[in-house]
């Protein structure tokens, strides 16, 4: 099992932009030690959240034909805290899409005010590692992962709202 | 589009400073990217997307920067060193590079060190005009 970490797409325009749902519950256990009487969400699983909507959004525009990996984290800027109850949206743009790797501009919105911006940049390991090659099943977008995708689309999901 | 070396260095200043994660007193003529600047590969990449976009310029890969065509063929690096038929394939492919220095001890892991800031603002130079 892939570990999902956004809840649902509410947009998506393919290669250009997309527009994720990230839940914060106290259920989560990190919360419960981050820290102990203070939960808030470390700014690591924000950008974690943030990974997983740009890197579908850059595996989507080459028909998850692309292993994409999280290569670097270019910049990440927040301004306030998320806190249990919140709720994340998460907004990645794509700057920049080549053979080899994806640039995309991120900003995480929590009641409608900016609550965080991020750079990132995806590597499409088949296509830049000096000859090092990978399995040739794509380990990233796998069945499951892609099963798990379909409940994202907004055409299906907006039936349940 | 004619730009002077000057407002050329600051685009790539800026460049460097947003892909790096710098400050832009860091980025000298003289720095390097990979032991100064602390660039990795990734980063090559990455200031090649943003050169591109400032100056509104192509830039073909193992242009700016070596890449596999060369450090990837086992007959042009032997034993960790770049050998002469290597070193003139990188001198063809990378004009705005000096190689004097490298050639006397081709260490393939010092070829990092051979890629400065005036490597790139060469390269725009040639580029440009």
């Amino acid at each position: 099992m892939r570990w999902i970490w956004i809840d649902k797409f509410i947009e998506f325009e393919s290669g250009k932009r997309a527009v994720a749902i990230k839940n914060i519950s106290l259920a989560e256990e990190h919360l419960h030690d981050h820290f102990p009487g203070f939960p808030v969400m470390p700014a690591s699983l924000i950008i974690e959240a943030m990974a997983q909507t740009g890197g579908i959004l850059v595996g989507e525009a080459k028909d998850y034909s692309e292993k994409v990996i999280l290569a670097k984290i270019t910049r990440a800027t927040f301004h306030d805290l998320a806190l249990p109850g919140d709720q994340l949206k998460l907004e990645a743009s794509v700057e920049n899409i080549a053979d080899e790797a994806a640039t995309i501009k991120g900003t995480v919105y929590c009641n409608d005010r900016v609550l965080g911006e991020i750079q990132m940049m995806f590597s499409h390991i088949d296509q830049n590692m000096g000859g090092l090659e990978f399995p040739e099943e794509n380990f990233v977008f796998n069945e499951q992962f892609m099963s798990m995708l379909k409940i994202y689309r907004p055409d299906t999901s907006s039936n349940h709202t | 589009m004619s730009l002077s070396r000057e407002e050329i260095y600051e685009k790539v200043k800026d460049t460097l400073v947003d892909a790096l994660g710098v400050d832009d007193d860091e980025v000298t003529e003289d720095a390097r990217l990979m032991e100064d600047l602390g660039a990795e590969s990734i980063d090559f990449l990455d200031i090649v997307f943003r050169l591109e976009k400032a100056f509104d310029i192509k830039i073909p890969r193992e242009e700016l920067f070596p890449g596999d065509n060369v450090l990837g063929d086992s007959d042009l690096i032997v034993d960790g060193k770049v050998t002469e038929a290597g070193l003139a394939q990188l001198t063809e492919q990378m004009p705005h590079v000096d190689f004097s220095e490298f050639a006397k001890d081709p260490d393939i892991n010092k070829i990092g060190d051979l890629f400065k800031v005036s490597s790139i603002l060469g390269y725009i130079e040639g580029k440009l005009n």
